[in-house]
């Protein structure tokens, strides 16, 4: 069962967080793997990382670049998605699901409401493509 | 993670050249981008990956016409060249090239180029985008020189287009098109012919992938009907600078700017092979005086391959030893497609610089272990006449 739409907030950096009991779990978006290219090697943190909103916690490499990670929230790394591992691909083919990168805690739940829902998110991306 | 803005959209900008083949490359789904002043496609709708791949397995077709081409003419054009260059070029076979290097009085690479002796008394250039400008006052210049004290020597800059077409099959692909015997034209040879009905096209057998394949220089007016009628067979697929990059990596060749540039000599550049027989004894390029005595006395850094898994290692990256002092830097790198490991090129301190050290390098703050490789780091097909 993927992570229903409603539930995600994006950043102006194109990764997004959608938080359940708690916890939130990390991704990029397809406006992001898009334009990145293959996925060829995740960089990720080490489960219990304090980091504040905003802070790079990794990078994803392609062949050409590298792209930082940063943040959406401060909070604790809880889990990271190992699978990336054999399969760094999955944040391609399945970049709201099975490409997820980390989970974390969620410290300061009012720093969610600085972040973009679905609609204001497709609008920024329509005004940076311009 | 920071996007870069959408390439489809992004403008070409004021200024920026363009090639014969710009319109072309849009209509097939280039991704422009700007690299030494020109807009150039960096990929077209097959990721970077697949169209590495296609190249090593079938043939790509590259737009390379931004890079400057020259023709020098006259009774002294050979000692003109000898004057700015480190090779042999007098005993250049007629229609042979062969990779050189102009240098400077410090012993440095001002640019790496192909240099073809023709059988139609002239030398034919091949010179980086990115050093247009200063090899053109170079060249210019060195020929003013010469004419003043009676020389006769001109230059005429080669207004044509240029594609290169490399892979295993790029030289089955081509030979439909022409009627002269591929098989009779080696690497690093050179010969003018029709090509698909278009005349006057200089055909190398040369490239900056590791493969076999031709450049082909075309006049501007006819290369979009070239490149289409190329494109006709099934095996060619259009590649940009993305794939021209990590190609060219695997197959060990510097990019200039990054791996060699004028605070280089070619033997720290671990290019000695350029350097002529001759020339080395007679001392006459410029440079020489720094240049020769380090083949013997090994200079302070060199260039070197390195290998590693973990995240790739990038240009800067630092290189430490595994006392942890630094010993030197990546140039270039990126993950190799074909091995499915980091591969980079880098300059470290002589005393390391043996195949199979085992080094550190430093990425995001962690260390991660490599090891000095050589190169090429996936075996060239260059084809040779036995």
């Amino acid at each position: 069962m993927g992570i229903s739409k409603k539930a995600r907030k994006y950043t102006d950096k194109h990764e997004w967080i959608s938080v359940e009991n708690g916890i939130g779990t990390v991704g990029i978006s397809n406006f992001a793997q898009e334009a990145l290219g293959d996925v060829v090697y995740c960089s990720l943190p080490e489960v219990g990382t304090k980091l504040n909103k905003q802070d790079e916690f990794g990078a994803l490499e392609s062949v050409k670049a590298a792209s930082e990670l940063y943040s959406p929230l401060t909070g604790e790394v809880t889990e990271i998605n190992i699978a990336l591992a054999d399969n760094p691909g999955l944040v391609n083919k399945s970049c709201y699901n099975d490409g997820w990168l980390i989970k974390m805690t969620v410290d300061s739940p009012s720093e969610l409401d600085e972040l973009m829902n679905e609609d204001a998110y497709e609008k920024y991306i329509k005004s940076i493509e311009d | 993670m920071p996007v870069q803005r959408c390439w489809r959209r992004q403008l070409a900008g004021v200024g920026l050249k363009q090639t014969p083949l710009h319109d072309f490359h849009q209509q097939h789904g280039g991704k422009m981008v700007p690299f030494a002043g020109w807009s150039m496609p960096v990929q077209y709708t097959y990721s970077h990956l697949e169209s590495h791949m296609h190249t090593r397995q079938h043939c790509s077709l590259f737009d390379v016409s931004h890079m400057l081409q020259t023709k020098v003419f006259g009774r002294d054009r050979v000692k003109f060249m000898e004057s700015l260059v480190v090779g042999d070029i007098a005993e250049l076979k007629p229609d042979q090239g062969t990779l050189s290097l102009f240098t400077n009085e410090k012993g440095g690479i001002i640019d790496d180029l192909i240099v073809t002796s023709t059988s139609e008394q002239h030398l034919y250039v091949v010179s980086n985008a990115g050093c247009s400008d200063k090899d053109l006052a170079l060249m210019q210049t060195r020929a003013q020189e010469l004419r003043a004290a009676g020389s006769d020597v001109h230059l005429e800059v080669w207004e044509n287009a240029l594609l290169a077409l490399q892979g295993p099959s790029a030289v089955r692909v081509l030979q439909a098109g022409v009627s002269d015997d591929l098989a009779k034209l080696p690497f690093m040879s050179s010969a003018v012919m029709d090509v698909f009905g278009v005349p006057g096209c200089r055909v190398t057998r040369c490239g900056y992938t590791g493969e076999d394949g031709v450049e082909i220089s075309v006049p501007a007016g006819r290369v979009v009907e070239l490149a289409e009628r190329l494109l006709d067979d099934p095996d060619v697929w259009l590649a940009g600078l993305a794939a021209r990059d990590s190609l060219r990596l695997e197959a060990g060749l510097c990019l200039y700017g990054n791996d060699i540039d004028e605070t280089a000599t070619p033997v720290e550049a671990s290019l000695v092979w350029t350097l002529g027989k001759r020339r080395r004894a007679a001392m006459d390029f410029p440079g020489a005086a720094i240049i020769v005595p380090q083949i013997k006395e090994k200079p302070k850094r060199k260039r070197v391959g390195l290998m590693s898994t973990g995240p790739p290692i990038r240009q800067h990256t630092r290189i430490l030893d595994l006392e942890g002092r630094t010993v030197g830097t990546v140039t270039s790198g990126c993950p190799s497609p074909c091995l499915q490991k980091n591969i980079a090129m880098g300059y470290i301190k002589s005393e390391h610089s043996k195949v199979d050290t085992v080094l550190t390098v430093e990425v995001r703050k962690k260390n991660y272990s490599a090891l000095v490789s050589k190169m090429p780091f996936v075996p060239t097909r260059y084809y040779t006449i036995k």
